[in-house]
């Protein structure tokens, strides 16, 4: 890393936004993780995490261009969020589908349907109008920030590294544990786990395994909604074509990287990220040995990464057992 | 096997009535864009079939949808699904292209074999690698073919701004092909035969890929490679106990689905764009998950499928020229729609039609 800052010309002013752009790169993702953690725990297959977080993003940036509040877009987004979460139950739980033919069904409607009716009703090409401030969630200055502004390393870091980042970053950082108390340390979590691992046992138990997957399909829902307003109302100003880029298909790699417990996930979410940032900051550099890479080689880094990371170090990563597989009350 | 209902309720009308479904979702979202779905309708199947240009074109993609189709359908009857077509695609149009610049002067009947050759190797090639990941490591095939697809696509931009562009062409595209590598058009046959037949880019890859498709289902029902095949898909375990290799099985159809998908270049990059062109695929790789799905998985079905939503493109096409609200992106929401209620949900009518069947049955005549 010191070799490489050396080389790519980097001051510690450099490494610290591309550390900040990690942390909102890493955001989404994040959000997303959490959000097909809930899913693949209770054994349904989260394929469409792309097509929900896409639906999320047009949400919001639709909603807050017309109504001027973030905060009503960011309803929006997760409610349309959670609805194709349900809609995916519906076809995994109730109607016992092919869950991976579900997701990806969720994914190519909305990469259609979003341009189709941006276009219809906001005549900009399929995007939204771009978004003022007032209508977004903007970053946040910390307390005490002109204090430390003069002081070395800490008042970079303190204004740059851990302030001035939006809302859903702050929120995505209280999520991360809450998800984790809440699948580890609580009968509800208990439970989500145990209909992923053998849901005959849960029936046999008394409880509804449908009734358990549904809510965590609705919170994985409300999860993933965080995740696209992210990109629509809180990084960005607005919603672009195919903004996500594959972001869910990556969340769910880190995922599967993380074994399906939400801290390693989050560091695989945070390597993608910082993969991501740093792609930003090498395109044009010379590096040392290589010389200067081509833009498309360093930006299929993160998918390059996906792909390696899902080959090499996954190994023996074992899935919830029932993952994918429809629940047959009698056998 | 269930066999509750008779052979054409199973296969036809239930097809049938979960893709009315599906159009009446996609009824509905014309609505919300402000178009009337039966004036869409009725432009729609003009556009398709009102002419014989209109014929024309709707057979043109059809073609590359038998490909991407079949590149869904054989791995699927190893049960693996692969999304990695539009990547296997790109690849086989980067092997016709090297093929084509290499044969300017060598006359067609030795040119089109190489071309299918290469591009079938290339589109196997970009697939082996998932595939052998499947096997090897366990990597999940579907998200590590969507990877492909982008590795794919940042792959081809390098090549075509690096390194294939003709010199002094701003756009990301390789120079035109010698004219002799150009593949015969059908309006040209039909006008060999006296027939006046408007331009189309119909062209000789139709009988290419009904011919494939014909080969597949040889390969999969009548060889035993394909009947190893399907084993692996119906239960992996059986088909391992019984001295299979599934490994090898599951590279061996992995590969085979790829190599339909690089075949696209024969009809995109050989049959009418004669030059290779960044994103010259246009997501023909995803519409082939829902011809796969629609036609259940059979080279046949596929065929059938595949012109269903040729027909849908071309008239999503002109839908696009008469509607300036409407963009082909309908077209892909037709697609996801498609999918939902023939693939995802396809169980879901399958219990009232049966229940009624049944009543229907009981009632004496």
């Amino acid at each position: 890393m010191a070799a490489l800052a050396r080389g790519a010309g980097m001051s510690l002013v450099d490494i610290l936004s591309v550390l900040a752009a990690t942390i909102r790169l890493a955001t989404p993702l994040v959000l997303a993780t959490l959000g097909g953690l809930f899913s693949e725990r209770a054994g349904v297959v989260a394929l469409g995490l792309e097509g929900m977080m896409l639906a999320s993003a047009f949400a919001s940036a639709c909603i807050a261009s017309i109504s001027g509040s973030p905060w009503l877009a960011l309803a929006a987004g997760m409610s349309i969020a959670m609805l194709l979460s349900l809609v995916h139950g519906f076809a995994a739980i109730t109607q016992r589908g092919d869950q991976v033919v579900s997701g990806m069904a969720l994914n190519i409607l909305v990469a259609g349907l979003c341009p189709s009716l941006g276009l219809a009703w906001f005549h900009q090409g399929g995007q939204t109008p771009a978004l003022g401030h007032d209508m977004r969630f903007m970053p946040i200055t910390l307390p005490l920030a002109d204090t430390l502004a003069g002081v070395p390393v800490l008042g970079p870091v303190w204004n740059n590294l851990i302030g001035g980042h939006n809302l859903i970053v702050y929120l995505a950082a209280v999520l991360l544990p809450a998800s984790a108390w809440l699948l580890y340390r609580t009968s509800f979590g208990l439970r989500i786990r145990a209909v992923g691992e053998n849901p005959h046992a849960v029936d046999a138990a008394g409880l509804s395994v449908a009734g358990l997957r549904y809510g965590a399909l609705a919170l994985s829902g409300l999860l993933v909604g965080l995740a696209g307003a992210d990109l629509s109302i809180a990084e960005g100003a607005g919603f672009g074509r195919d903004m996500t880029a594959g972001r869910g298909y990556v969340a769910l790699a880190a995922l599967i990287f993380g074994k399906w417990r939400p801290v390693p996930a989050f560091g695989a979410c945070l390597l993608f990220a910082f993969c991501d940032a740093l792609q930003v900051r090498l395109q044009g550099v010379a590096l040392p040995l290589v010389g200067v890479v081509p833009v498309q080689f360093v930006e299929a880094l993160p998918y390059l990464l996906t792909v390696l990371l899902l080959a090499g170090f996954v190994g023996a990563a074992r899935a919830p057992r029932a993952i994918g597989l429809p629940f047959v009350k009698t056998r | 096997m269930r066999r509750d209902l008779p052979v054409l309720v199973d296969y036809l009308l239930i097809p049938a009535l979960n893709l009315a479904l599906a159009f009446l979702v996609g009824a509905v979202v014309l609505a919300l864009i402000g178009v009337s779905p039966s004036d869409a309708l009725g432009t729609l199947l003009d556009g398709a079939f009102g002419s014989l240009d209109g014929l024309g074109y709707t057979l043109y993609y059809a073609t590359t949808f038998i490909f991407t189709g079949l590149a869904v359908a054989i791995p699927y009857q190893a049960g693996l699904f692969n999304i990695g077509g539009e990547g296997q695609a790109t690849l086989g149009g980067l092997g016709v292209t090297l093929v084509c610049q290499a044969m300017g002067g060598y006359p067609l009947w030795l040119t089109l074999p190489l071309a299918i050759l290469v591009a079938a190797l290339f589109g196997a090639g970009w697939a082996a690698v998932p595939a052998v990941l499947q096997v090897k490591r366990g990597s999940h095939i579907v998200i590590t073919t969507i990877m492909f697809n982008f590795l794919a696509a940042a792959f081809m931009t390098y090549l075509l701004i690096d390194m294939l562009r003709a010199p002094g062409d701003p756009s990301p595209e390789t120079g035109a092909f010698p004219a002799s590598t150009a593949l015969p058009y059908a309006h040209e046959w039909a006008q060999h035969l006296g027939l006046a037949m408007e331009e189309s880019p119909l062209n000789l890859s139709f009988l290419v890929a009904l011919a494939v498709a014909f080969l597949a289902w040889l390969f999969i029902r009548r060889t035993r490679w394909g009947y190893e095949i399907r084993a692996t898909g119906h239960n992996p375990s059986a088909a391992a106990y019984a001295a299979i290799p599934v490994g090898r099985v599951t590279v061996l159809a992995v590969c085979l689905g790829g190599a339909c998908a690089g075949l696209v270049g024969i009809n995109e990059v050989m049959g009418v764009l004669h030059r290779l062109v960044l994103g010259f695929t246009a997501g023909a790789g995803i519409v082939g998950i829902a011809v796969a799905l629609m036609g259940r998985n059979h080279p046949f079905g596929i065929v059938l499928a595949a012109i269903l939503f040729g027909a849908l493109y071309q008239g999503g096409a002109e839908l696009a020229f008469d509607y300036p609200q409407v963009t082909r992106d309908i077209i892909v929401v037709m697609d996801g729609l498609v999918i939902l209620f023939c693939g995802a949900l396809e169980n879901m009518l399958r219990a009232p039609v049966t229940r009624a069947w049944q009543r229907w049955r009981a009632v004496p005549a």
